[in-house]
């Protein structure tokens, strides 16, 4: 526990480093408004996602289709919106295939017990496969300024994106299912160990499922919100999120083997993967380095654990 | 029950149940020829001229990179690994060996490769050395590593692409020749797949792998130096990939730095439809090959039937998901089986 704090105080370290920088380097420009609001518009779908997927892998799984359904959502969108169907009944409709999405990863993992690496690596092509079944490699981008204005203006008065907005609601949600309630308690145990979980009468099963079932959901609404975000319904929106999701939340303090982590731990990694990249691209520093500190920081933030462990270890040994 | 010693009473009945089990490992590969025999000949039906030797040729010469890189990926998962970089590791091999080709336009065809083959020893070096010293999940490491080597080789190439035109003819002619009818390519991919299977299969070595990712507790305390072999399973992965990236090279003449961007995810999925237990201890690196030469069959059958390429992906993941399934299944079945045959030896 001592640990966990310990390294989400870091990131908050690091998030200050990287705001001060970025003040500094950019003459004021970088904590502005206007540069928060694009900041935040650009970590808005890996936030949305970021969340129901650190519940996921604090109960000891994982799932790597989100950016998949996101995209199937997208594409979704663009085939109901040509068939002639209203977006009030469009947007309800993609966020419940999200959620059978995430039904059928976690009926595959809960009832036949395979594991979910596989199981997700599965539907990631099933599902983005769907995607290019329904929509080809067509776009669709004729949707009503009235939604597509969500992704592109701020709250009046604020500059504080839409997606963001929700994202925040959803967090405190989310943060109350994990942090304050039985639910999340019981996904703790379940991730530190299963089998004691089940004995103490958790329903597993039940439990892992609706996980899975709520990450599938969230996926489809951060699909809606990419759609109108960039006013493009199209099969391969997203490809390739999922890596960029499972990094900040495992940069956040979350163990990829379960049971450990804070959801205020994955806003912090978060923010942190967001305004770095945010920093470099107005420093034009090529998009490569980015990559290269993604990788990084995700290194640093599974090696810092297992080296303060040793040299904690080695401190205990000595006389 | 369980917990006492199986007495000897009944030897006939445990090994019915221990040739049980390897009959359901034969048969696991076995289903994959029936897979690929039930793909193959509709197939062949519909259009005669997929069985032909060309179209056959270039069947087997689609998957051998995949398979190539499966191999590597069987060694790691066996041991309840998973190396998720070997596309970035093939990418930034394939650009440098390329590079170097421009480069040195004397470079004999041995060391040009060779140099790939060390850029990718590195990087699962690299890989193995994280995994094994830091002691820290290497689905984690190689996820970093995967973004770190990308990033380097976009760094590296800066934009550029290094065009078929300023490679030696040796090197093309390696992708494109064929001996006694069979491809170049696909010879080294079986070379590579036979060298893994009977290292497995009858070295001491080999074997510790399949131990160590049954149970790597156990392995520790049975002596096995769990760390020195994990270590050398990402090198070899590392290694394979970087052989994988030369010949990448030489078949497809152009490379930039995406040359197999998101090819991991295709190994997993061959190593995963070949067998292997993605939590370790089972699997053939032949299941895996085969596997990684049935999803390329189906993407090849696919274009034949002229199924629009759109539902290739979606095929292939509901390809994948039945695979574990089906496997989960048998796996159950034979656990029972075991059971019933040792509860009958202590009556």
């Amino acid at each position: 526990m001592r640990n966990l704090l310990r390294w989400e105080t870091a990131l908050v370290f690091l998030l200050i480093v990287v705001a001060l920088t970025g003040q500094v380097s950019t003459d004021g420009s970088f904590l502005s408004g206007g540069n928060l609001f694009y900041l935040g518009l650009d970590i808005g779908e890996i936030a949305l996602i970021a969340l129901p997927l650190t519940l996921v892998i604090v109960a000891g799984e994982i799932d790597l289709s989100v950016a998949s359904v996101l995209g199937l959502s997208s594409a979704l969108i663009g085939w109901l919106w040509n068939a002639g169907w209203s977006l009030e009944t469009i947007l309800p409709t993609v966020i419940v295939v999200g959620a059978v999405c995430g039904a059928v990863n976690g009926l595959l993992v809960t009832r036949l017990g395979l594991p979910s690496l596989a199981v997700t690596i599965g539907t990631l092509a099933l599902y983005r496969g769907l995607a290019l079944v329904v929509l080809g490699d067509t776009a669709v981008a004729d949707f009503p300024a009235s939604y597509t204005s969500f992704g592109t203006t701020p709250l009046p008065g604020t500059d504080i994106p839409y997606p963001i907005v929700l994202a925040a609601i959803l967090a405190v949600l989310f943060g109350v299912a994990l942090h304050a309630s039985s639910f999340g308690r019981s996904v703790y145990a379940i991730g530190s160990n299963e089998e004691g979980a089940r004995f103490s009468g958790i329903r597993v099963k039940r439990v892992k499922l609706s996980l899975f079932v709520l990450a599938g959901a969230v996926a489809a609404i951060a699909g809606i919100v990419y759609t109108f975000r960039f006013s493009s319904a199209r099969a391969d929106n997203g490809v390739g999120l999922e890596l960029a999701v499972v990094a900040a939340v495992l940069l956040g303090g979350v163990s990829i083997f379960g049971g450990k982590g804070s959801l205020f731990g994955v806003l912090a990694g978060v923010l942190l993967l967001g305004g770095l990249r945010n920093l470099l691209i107005l420093q034009d520093t090529s998009t490569e380095v980015l990559t290269i500190v993604t990788g990084l920081l995700l290194l640093v933030s599974v090696l810092a654990p297992s080296v303060t462990r040793r040299v904690g270890s080695l401190r205990k040994a000595a006389p | 029950m369980t917990t006492q010693l199986t007495p000897a009473v009944a030897p006939s009945r445990r090994t019915a149940a221990r040739r049980l089990s390897t009959r359901v490992g034969r048969v696991r590969e076995l289903g994959i020829v029936v897979a690929l025999a039930l793909v193959v000949i509709p197939t062949a039906i519909v259009n005669p001229r997929f069985i032909q030797p060309q179209s056959l040729r270039d069947l087997l010469l689609n998957a051998s990179i995949v398979a190539l890189l499966a191999v590597g990926q069987t060694l790691v998962v066996i041991t309840r690994n998973v190396d998720l970089s070997v596309g970035s590791v093939l990418g930034l091999s394939a650009f440098l060996t390329a590079q170097h080709f421009a480069d040195n336009p004397g470079t004999p065809l041995v060391l040009g490769i060779g140099f790939g083959v060390a850029v990718g020893l590195a990087c699962g070096l690299l890989n193995g050395l994280l995994v094994a010293l830091g002691n820290v999940p290497s689905l984690v490491v190689t996820l970093g590593t995967l973004y770190v080597f990308r990033g380097v080789d976009y760094a590296l190439a800066q934009g550029k692409q290094v065009n078929a035109a300023n490679l030696p003819d040796a090197l093309l002619n390696l992708g494109s020749s064929r001996v006694l009818g069979i491809p170049i390519l696909v010879l080294v991919a079986v070379v590579v797949i036979v060298v893994a299977a009977v290292y497995l299969r009858s070295y001491r070595s080999g074997r510790e792998l399949y131990a160590i990712g049954s149970n790597p507790e156990a392995a520790t305390l049975a002596g096995i130096p769990v760390a020195k072999r994990t270590l050398t399973t990402f090198a070899v992965s590392g290694l394979i990939a970087g052989l994988a990236g030369a010949l990448w090279v030489a078949r497809y003449g152009t490379v930039d730095a995406a040359a197999g961007t998101g090819l991991e995810l295709q190994v997993v999925a061959a190593v995963v439809v070949g067998g292997v237990a993605i939590f370790g201890g089972s699997g053939t690196v032949t299941g895996a090959a085969l596997g990684a030469l049935l999803l390329g069959t189906i993407t090849s059958c696919l274009v034949v039937l002229q199924i629009p390429a759109f539902w290739q992906q979606a095929i292939a993941g509901a390809l994948l998901l039945s695979a574990i399934t089906v496997d989960r299944l048998l796996a159950l079945r034979l656990a029972k089986a075991l059971r019933t045959s040792e509860g009958t030896s202590h009556a």
